[in-house]
């Protein structure tokens, strides 16, 4: 028999930190310390108050934001995860402060966020009997988290924390959770803390092979009309500058994702826009007569592919990936590449031809040219009384130039808000992809400027999802938090309506919202703000909120049924979409 | 929909040994409505890594994935699908029946001995039979033993060993996992 000498977890040999004779509690603030984590997003409870009690202690060396819902305070560590790239951290209790994590967990997952989610647990006698406020989080948890673990001993705390940090930043980003029972928390241990570096079941990273990058080059320096699908794992990698040294030598055109956006400028002679079913007209036709995608970073999601059937049938696929369960998961992949999108970039780069897609770009052109004429013309000279949301939209990325982080909720804001804003900075797009959680964008925006001081942070919500998360404008009002936020109020669940409009029969069945008056609720909380429903006032109201030192809200009443085109219905394919 | 025809597979997982992997690997299958027909857990010849015999139906295209899901994990170190003639597989039965059954005749005993099936134990009221085969056979005896009453029936999960040669500590350094 083959007996493993090596420990489970591989830890470096040198101890960053350490304390002798503390506790658990204190060994999870320290633990943290020694990864460098500045901000706490969380809320206090019965099982995790001795981990709150250590903290006390620690406000010098870390920032503890309270938030008015665990909800609040996860999506706020993600707004903090998704433009720092490192693990935001969260703090809840046992039982519902758990559970009220489970909708940002479920987000991050599938947006590849990371995150440390750190959750009180009851003493672990009462384990299993039902005990106030127990709830069995670790299972709970599983399918939504890239990792998670019950800790019962203050000893595994140091160990557990590394190697939750190491599995929620390496490879393919997630969140993991870590559950503290009490008595874990109060029970005394010395402290130590090495980085974990590898865990011997976990590659988070493979190595290229080179002869999947001589086939991708191959097929790059031969084909006629290719098409890159830009993802979210260029950002993640923080390999926009090697994609677009790479574009830039092989004259290939560039398409978004949703979470791709802002890792090129949209500015760029090579970008051809949006990918999915309220993306661009351009890519979403021409995806169709493709003879070669090259996916970089990105999982084909059905947002984006429409019906798989009909998508891309002409094209050789190239996949650059770092999950491995993603490749040939939607899409066959011809060449598949494992691994980092950045390496890969690297590798391929010295081996494509420099080209010019002239004609093919041109292509690009006339159909933008026509979505110009048929979509964004008429939302931006709108014969409407009320103003549209494009209006909206097209003002801000004019008045910000394109340079600030735009964090949206999700519905047809966001379609509007990631069409027509004007990303020029990158990492500058923060938004609920692929779980679509209502509610997102307030908090999320409130950990994205803490993440990133210096820049502005702009909230873009409609009327319903604000009201999912509104409480967070008491966090804003504790902590002077400068978010701008712009809601945009149409009466309407719009997407949802749109939808009835277009496959129901207009039976707009419970679409119809009623609010309350933003301004005085957000005055209430001692923040600013300003309606707009002229459209004469909507340049100086924005000039008014983008000045403010302070937070911000400006309401603006739009067309109560405005649609968002183009668009791909639900399961057609991605040549069919409709521009009216 | 997919309409395409599924096929039997039996999957080994090599796992750390870690509580809660058993509820990872099995809502992997629950979340894409698989059916687990049998499932049996034991450390595998090297230590500390423990080996999930997994036996479901599948349609080809899917089996792939399912094995990239079941790799995703953290925890798992490796996951491999067989189809039925890659692998060499046991399965066992027990049947609990009356004694008073082997003291009327032989007719008992001559089913017993035809099958190859051993006893266990005897006990004044009753007597466990043992039959490991394929499950064709353990159910097979259970048909020939029915009519003489059973008491109680079990039959264990799939085990099953891959034909090829390649050790498993072999193949795990060969991918990095082991040094």
């Amino acid at each position: 028999m083959l007996v493993l000498e090596q420990p489970f977890v591989e830890t470096e040999k040198e101890v960053i930190a350490s304390k002798p004779n503390t506790t658990g509690a204190e060994a999870v603030i320290l633990s943290l310390l020694a990864e460098n984590v500045d901000t706490i997003f969380g809320y206090p409870g019965g099982a995790i108050m001795p981990i709150y009690d250590a903290l006390y202690d620690y406000l010098d060396k870390v920032k503890h934001i309270l938030t008015r819902h665990e909800q609040g305070a996860i999506h706020a560590a993600q707004g903090y995860a998704r433009v720092r790239r490192k693990a935001g951290v969260c703090f809840a209790t046992s039982g519902p402060g758990a559970t009220n994590l489970i909708t940002g967990i479920a987000d991050a997952m599938v947006d590849s966020t990371p995150l440390v989610c750190i959750t009180g647990q009851v003493t672990e006698g009462l384990l299993g009997t039902d005990a106030f406020q127990e709830t069995d989080v670790v299972g709970i948890s599983m399918p939504i988290t890239k990792w998670n673990y019950q800790v019962t001993k203050a000893e595994e705390i140091p160990q557990a924390i590394a190697k939750a940090f190491y599995i929620a930043e390496s490879g393919r980003p997630g969140p993991v959770l870590l559950d503290i029972t009490k008595n874990a928390q109060f029970e005394g241990c010395d402290f130590k803390y090495q980085k974990c570096r590898r865990i011997r079941s976990y590659l988070p990273k493979r190595a290229l092979v080179p002869e999947k990058i001589a086939e991708a080059a191959e097929l790059i320096n031969s084909c006629k009309k290719p098409l890159v699908l830009a993802g979210h794992g260029i950002l993640i990698a923080k390999a926009q500058e090697v994609f677009q040294e790479f574009i830039e030598k092989s004259g290939l055109p560039v398409a978004s994702t949703l979470l791709g956006l802002s890792a090129m400028s949209v500015e760029h002679p090579n970008y051809v826009g949006y990918l999915g079913m309220h993306g661009n007209y351009g890519p979403n036709v021409k995806t169709n007569e493709a003879d070669l995608l090259i996916a970089v970073g990105m999982r084909f999601d059905d947002r984006v592919t429409g019906g798989l059937d009909t998508y891309a049938p002409d094209a050789k696929v190239i996949h650059i990936e770092i999950d491995p369960s993603e490749i040939n998961k939607n899409v066959k992949a011809t060449v598949p590449i494992i691994g980092d999108a950045k390496e890969a970039l690297e590798a391929l780069l010295p081996h494509v031809n420099e080209r010019k897609y002239d004609e093919w770009l041109a292509e690009f052109a006339e159909c933008d040219r026509l979505e110009d004429e048929k979509v964004v013309q008429k939302a931006l000279a709108p014969t409407t009384e009320k103003i549209k949301m494009v209006e909206v939209i097209k003002m801000l990325s004019d008045k910000t130039e394109g340079k600030a982080v735009i964090v949206t909720d999700v519905g047809q804001h966001q379609m509007i808000a990631t069409r027509y804003y004007k990303f020029a900075e990158t990492e500058s797009n923060v938004t609920s992809g692929g779980l679509g959680t209502m509610g997102f964008a307030l908090p999320a925006a409130i950990g994205a400027k803490i993440g990133v001081p210096h820049r502005d942070v702009i909230a873009v919500a409609g009327d319903g999802g604000f009201q999912m998360t509104l409480q967070e404008l008491g966090t804003i009002m504790q902590n002077d938090i400068p978010v701008k936020i712009i809601v945009l109020n149409n009466h309407f669940l719009g997407m949802v309506r749109q939808w009835q409009e277009l496959f129901f029969d207009r039976r707009y069945s419970f679409t119809d919202i009623e609010s309350p008056d933003f301004v005085t609720l957000a005055s209430a909380y001692g923040v600013k703000g300003i309606q707009v429903t002229d459209r004469d006032k909507l340049e100086s109201g924005l000039t008014q909120m983008l000045e403010s030192k302070e937070s911000f809200l400006l309401e603006v009443i739009v067309e109560k049924e405005e649609n968002v085109f183009p668009m791909v219905p639900s399961g057609a394919s991605v040549s069919d979409i409709r521009l009216e | 929909m997919n309409t395409e025809a599924k096929k039997q597979y039996t999957i080994s997982v090599f796992t750390e040994d870690k509580i809660g992997l058993l509820n990872r690997i099995t809502i992997i299958f629950t979340r894409r409505k698989i059916n687990v027909e049998s499932l049996t857990v034991s450390e595998s010849e090297t230590k500390g890594i423990f080996r999930f015999t997994i036996v479901i139906e599948l349609e080809p295209s899917n089996i792939e994935k399912l094995r990239g899901q079941l790799e995703k994990q953290v925890e798992v170190l490796k996951a491999f699908y067989y189809q039925d003639h890659d692998i060499v597989y046991q399965e066992i039965g027990l049947y609990k029946i009356s004694t008073s059954e082997f003291v009327n005749g032989d007719k008992v005993e001559n089913i017993i001995r035809k099958n190859n099936a051993r006893i266990l134990r005897i006990e004044p009221d009753y007597t466990i039979v043992e039959k490991t085969g394929h499950e064709e056979e353990t159910r097979a005896l259970f048909e020939e033993l029915e009519p003489h009453g059973i008491l109680s029936f079990v039959r264990s999960g799939r085990v099953a060993i891959a034909k090829p040669m390649k050790r498993l500590h072999v193949y795990l350094k060969e991918i990095g996992k082991l040094d």
